[in-house]
């Protein structure tokens, strides 16, 4: 949009670059958005506070450190920004099935518009919509299944929460103020260097992603530990349900790689703000090594993607399959695997650089030794169907449209592993039909139909199955309809990110997937509706059991949604399907004789006041108003120090309080199948309309 | 049954054909007009056919299962305890291993046969063409011939041509679909790139990375034609008025979109080492 | 909607796991001792862990850029070895203080733990005084941050070195705070545990700075 622009480059002491006409009052489109936006977001704050709401949502949920709150949060976050990057996915579409000119300047978005509206689209489905919808589910289910009962540092998961919300918004920020990258999602120099972008477009790109990063990292800290040290009296490394596993593999895999990215970040941002030449093409610079460094993260941040949607779908094949898992203990060994290899195969995604046919050759082997231990799982996952007693539920019909999906953007996948193949297929929309199949069919399934089978598990009442159906209908449908035209048209030739194209065949094949992408938004519109609806309908969807679908996993155990403190008492684990064993010991629902009292965490003010003074760091460093980024630095450090200073940190929750919830618990256990009209006397997460 | 597998076999030959002929002007990678390309469209349709092996057991697995065990269905043996079995273990790891043995033989052959640096045996002599990115479009210069394209090259049929490829801007990715292999354009580099036409045409050629708001508009034709034609290309590119000077250069450098073919004379012969060298200027490596 | 109702389908029983033992009830009665402050230590650990990934790859930066003069001065005409020897020598003196400092809070002793920490911030600061001089000689020099690949590559390392001494010096203060407020607390006693890692792994870097940057530079 710097088009008829002003680009300021020199800093105001007091404004840095920021301007009136920083804002692109011109453009209708941005406009309008951020006219609805404003509007709904006045709306929304105003009514919490005309309905007095806010000191609710502060105590009970902002300041929160329990686990569930904050998993809970990442997921509504989340689904938020899903909105908001289809959005940018229908704009693409609809350019490119109009688009058909020989010259620059058709369709309906300039390519100053467009480009940043394809590297929005996949900086937010991979950072703020897949990172935080798996980094939610795991926060929700983590701990539990582990018979935990919270995380190892909960400070520092609000604190995570906090600074992915700033990076988030920071993001969003750059649509209404400024401009957003043009550069495409990965940024790679010197299109990204002060020469080719010289306004703030990269700079929000830098810090909205250094800012969540250093959030995720957090993390993953936190969840190794987690994991490591927090598990119930029993579980041995071998017993742990395979959600735990693969989302352990992926949090190694955050605190080993996600130091990457930062490095990555802020070598780029050195380049732009003080004039180094780590990736210049100059004086020195090396333009490959930030290609080398950003993939040596991002091929471990695809399987960090994809290992807990692993995870789910093996959860959710053998409880809806009644039966053991089959090959637990080569599901885990193969998950190890990939978590092992997904270090030795980043130059896959450049086998273009013009490396030596050795170094190619190796690196193409190794990413297809990869799908070795994939195609096994897909196995593990198939035979544990088979002899089984397998029900449709809504989970259920998620994870058989990743078994057709997945397949598919696998076999893909091998052949662009090929080099001498990816020398025609490289940057092609074959490509991008790849990622999207294994992303969408994989990962995004995956976390579908997690949010489906632990929705009852969080919230206490379970989501509309028929509507779930038709989503993931829907989605199936829409997806391959979207994607498999691209596949289609890379064979034709056609590349990646073209604003306009002369050649009117491609034009059908992109028609189809525009057709294709509305049928992803009514499956989006359906997935609403559904959360809608099941909020709505919450009494009469109600779980009393803590056990909707008569599940295998210790998180299960408890009552929906659990406890503050999770387990009144600490589980004694023998078996790896925990609470399917004390089912058929007949030792499930049995109320203990007395209680023990609890210690737990305190509320603090820290993760959001932190994470929120991180949202105006970025933004002044964006603009160049130094005096503010530099006072923002000392309060956060501050913030941070009053914090280590503070008393009164944790608490102990005392028998009777314990004793008062759980006898709510074991009497609603009575009311199965009940359709409630009264209130409910739980006192853990009611969510309202 | 018979009849019925017939049928749907004569459904996805006449499918493949649709895919593989008669639309094959439109399928570029399946429109190989040299012999790069058309080594790579056979190493795809392999590469393709040998993942079907396991990929559509897979699929019909997938669907079977779930069908066959469905909740309602008492007729099936139910084993809720049933988790390991060696065979079956043994299969799904060795089938895989075997399929990726194939592959990566595969893989190693024509990472070397397809190597971009590697030369194109031919009884006749490489042609050097010097390919630098621009913002936003392609120069060719032809040292052998002292002319230079922008946006339109020509190449002669059956005879090998080496392209030197650098950037003196954003990266970029050089690549004709019909005759194979792409690779990246990136200043202070210069990469090697091999290709042959093996039938006269006029084929497309683009850029394949991503390299600012001009990028789509970064194509170019390359013209295969026999020794004759080209010979008369190279002169009607002679006998143009232009020549290449620095300050008509500089004017290419400037940022434009959608370029219409130009052509030049003398060009500095040292252009395309000095372009490189701009960049790595100075630089004290080795 | 799945049927809620409590058990299994499966009538024959686990047979993977058999019997349990006598008076196995599914959960554990007497609330376990969590030992939070391990917790700490051990996150701690894995954070230097993914410090470590940090520094390996600006060290594998430096190896890719380390000979991009470019033009300018190069590191073998600017390096001196005694210079760097004494900023050495700084460093690892702290980090013995900071064991003695370890080791007087073993002994419950808050005046040696209070002395052998400010004697170990003050090396600290000699260091990164040293550091700053060298770094500001450098500059005059013609060797500032921007001047080439190879000289952004050093900045890059050494500052991020750099930073995290400042940081542990800052940390140090926050502790003298703390110390001030709560005594040797258990949480003071992990704090220090903490830090005395994260100085040790300064150290241990610094060690690798000094052998692949000074010392390669030089010869």
């Amino acid at each position: 949009m710097s088009t008829n622009r002003t680009i300021v480059t020199e800093a105001d002491p007091i404004f840095g670059r920021l301007t009136l006409d920083s804002i692109p009052f011109e453009d209708p489109i941005i406009m309008t958005t951020f006219t609805v936006v404003a509007i709904g977001g006045l709306g929304l704050v105003g009514s919490i506070l005309y309905f007095g709401k806010l000191k609710y949502l502060w105590e009970e949920w902002f300041t929160s450190v329990d686990h569930k709150k904050i998993g809970i949060m990442y997921v509504i976050v989340a689904m938020i920004m899903l909105f908001r990057g289809f959005s940018d996915a229908l704009l693409m579409r609809s350019q490119q099935a109009v688009a058909v000119a020989s010259e620059s300047g058709a369709g309906y978005l300039p390519p100053e518009h467009y480009d940043q509206i394809f590297t929005a689209h996949g900086v937010i489905m991979i950072f703020f919509v897949a990172m935080p919808l798996i980094v939610g589910l795991m926060n929700i289910v983590v701990p539990l299944q582990i018979g935990a009962r919270d995380v190892a540092f909960p400070f520092l998961n609000s604190l995570s929460f906090w600074l992915f919300v700033s990076g988030a918004l920071l993001m969003n920020i750059s649509l209404f103020v400024g401009e957003f990258a043009a550069t495409g999602w990965l940024a790679y120099p010197p299109l990204s260097g002060i020469e080719y972008s010289p306004w703030v477009g990269v700079d929000y790109w830098l810090w909205a992603l250094q800012i969540s990063g250093i959030g995720t990292l957090l993390t993953g800290v936190n969840f190794v530990v987690t994991i490591l040290r927090m598990r119930a009296p029993g579980m041995t490394l071998m017993k742990m349900p395979v959600f735990t596993w693969t989302s352990f593999c992926a949090n190694v895999l955050i605190v080993v790689a996600f130091p990457i990215l930062t490095v990555s970040l802020t070598l780029l941002t050195l380049d732009r703000y003080i004039g180094t030449h780590f990736f210049t093409g100059d004086m020195g610079g090396n333009q490959m090594m930030y290609v080398n460094l950003i993939w040596a993260w991002g091929h471990p941040e695809v399987y960090i993607l994809i290992l807990p949607a692993f995870g789910v779908f093996s959860e959710i094949t053998a409880t809806f399959s009644r039966k053991r898992l089959f090959g637990y203990t080569s599901l885990i060994w193969a998950t190890i695997c990939i978590m092992l290899m997904s270090f030795v195969v980043w130059l896959h995604h450049f086998f273009t650089m013009g490396a030596g046919a050795n170094v190619n050759a190796f690196f193409g082997v190794a990413t297809m030794i990869i799908s070795i231990p994939t195609g096994v799982k897909i196995f593990n996952w198939l035979f544990t169907m088979y002899k089984g007693q397998v029900e449709f539920s809504a989970p259920m019909w998620w994870t058989v449209s990743f078994f057709l999906t997945f397949t598919i953007g696998g076999m893909t996948g091998v052949m662009l592993a090929i080099p001498a193949a990816d020398f025609v297929l490289h940057n092609s929309l074959f490509l991008v039909a790849h990622f999207h199949n294994v992303i969408i069919g994989g990962s995004l399934f995956g976390y579908f139909a997690g949010i489906t089978y632990w929705w009852p598990k969080a919230t206490g009442f379970t989501l509309d199955e028929t509507l779930g159906k038709w989503a993931c209908g829907l989605w199936t449908v829409g997806f391959f309809m979207a994607f498999m035209p691209l596949y289609i048209l890379g064979f034709m030739g056609m590349t990646r990110r073209l604003n306009y194209y002369d050649n009117p065949v491609w034009n059908n094949w992109l028609l189809v997937a525009g057709a294709g992408a509305l049928i992803v938004l009514c499956a989006i519109a359906v997935q609403f509706y559904q959360m809608f609806a099941s909020i709505r309908d919450q009494k009469s969807n109600r779980d009393w059991t803590g056990d909707p679908w008569n599940a295998r996993t210790l998180e299960w155990a408890t009552s929906s949604p659990p406890p503050f403190y999770n387990f009144a008492l600490l589980p004694e684990v023998r078996d790896r399907d925990h609470w399917t064993d004390m089912k058929e010991l007949g030792l499930a629902y049995k109320r203990p004789s007395k209680y023990q009292r609890i210690h737990m965490p305190k509320n603090t003010w820290a993760g959001i006041v932190i994470g929120g003074i991180s949202l105006v760091l970025g933004f002044a460093m964006v603009w160049w108003i130094w005096w503010l980024a530099i006072l923002s630095g000392v309060a956060m450090l501050g913030a941070w120090i009053i914090y280590a200073f503070q008393d009164d940190k944790d608490y102990y929750v005392e028998v009777d309080q314990i004793e008062a919830i759980e006898k709510k618990h074991f009497s609603n256990l009575g009311r199965v199948g009940e359709s409630v009209t009264e209130d409910l006397e739980s006192d853990a997460v009611t969510i309202s309309v | 049954m018979t009849s019925d597998f017939q049928n749907w076999l004569r459904l996805a030959i006449l499918l493949a054909g649709c895919l593989l002929v008669s639309g094959c002007d439109e399928f570029m990678l399946f429109d190989p007009k040299g012999p790069v390309a058309e080594q790579q469209q056979w190493l795809i349709i392999v590469s393709f056919a040998i993942m079907l092996i396991v990929v559509i057991p897979v699929l019909i697995m997938s669907v079977w299962f779930p069908y066959k065990y469905r909740s309602g269905n008492t007729k099936e043996e139910y084993l809720p305890n049933w988790e390991h079995s060696n065979k079956i273990e043994l299969v799904v790891w060795t089938v895989p291993i075997l399929i990726i043995t194939a592959l990566g033989i595969l893989t190693y052959i024509t990472s070397h046969s397809l190597d971009p640096r590697k030369p194109i045996e031919s009884d006749q002599p490489t042609m050097v063409v010097q390919v630098v990115a621009m913002d936003w479009k392609w120069l060719f210069i032809y040292p052998e011939y002292g002319i230079a394209t922008v946006n339109e090259m020509a190449m002669v049929v059956d005879q090998p041509v080496e392209f030197l490829i650098t950037s003196d801007a954003t990266m970029n990715s050089f690549f004709i679909p019909n005759l194979g292999s792409m690779i990246y354009a990136m200043s202070g580099m210069e990469n090697r790139l091999h290709l042959m036409a093996s039938e006269a045409g006029t084929y497309k050629g683009m850029s394949t990375n991503y390299s600012g708001f001009g990028f789509s508009g970064m194509k170019f034709n390359a013209i295969a034609s026999d020794k004759m034609q080209f010979d008369a290309w190279v002169t009607k590119v002679k006998d143009s008025p232009k020549v290449l000077t620095d300050d008509v250069f500089k004017a290419l450098q400037v940022k434009s979109r959608d370029v219409k073919p130009l052509y030049f004379n003398n060009p500095n012969p040292l252009l395309f080492s000095d372009i490189i060298e701009h960049y790595t200027g100075g630089l004290n490596v080795d | 909607m799945s049927n809620t109702n409590q058990m299994s389908p499966n009538k024959v029983g686990n047979l993977i796991m058999g019997t349990p033992r006598v008076g196995y009830t599914g959960y554990i009665e007497k609330e376990l001792h969590h030992d939070y402050g391990g917790d700490t230590v051990f996150g701690f650990w894995i954070y230097i862990l993914s410090d470590c990934v940090l520094f390996a790859t600006l060290f594998a930066v430096f190896a890719v850029l380390q000979n991009n003069f470019a033009g300018t001065i190069e590191a073998r005409d600017l390096f001196e070895l005694d210079y760097v020897l004494a900023e050495t020598g700084l460093l690892l003196t702290s980090s013995f203080t900071f064991g003695l400092a370890v080791l007087s809070a073993n002994h419950k002793s808050m005046r040696g733990l209070v002395g052998w920490l400010m004697v170990t911030f003050g090396l600290g600061a000699g260091f990164l005084y040293m550091e700053i001089n060298e770094f500001i000689h450098f500059t005059h020099e013609g060797a500032a941050a921007w001047s080439s690949g190879a000289w952004s590559a050093f900045y890059a390392l050494i500052g991020t070195h750099g930073l995290h001494v400042f940081a542990g010096m800052l940390w140090m203060l926050v502790l003298f705070g703390l110390l001030f407020k709560e005594g040797l607390s258990e949480n003071n006693i992990v704090r220090l545990m903490c830090l005395s890692l994260f100085w040790h792994f300064l150290d241990i870097i610094w060690i690798c700075v000094f052998s692949f940057v000074y010392l390669m530079g030089v010869l």
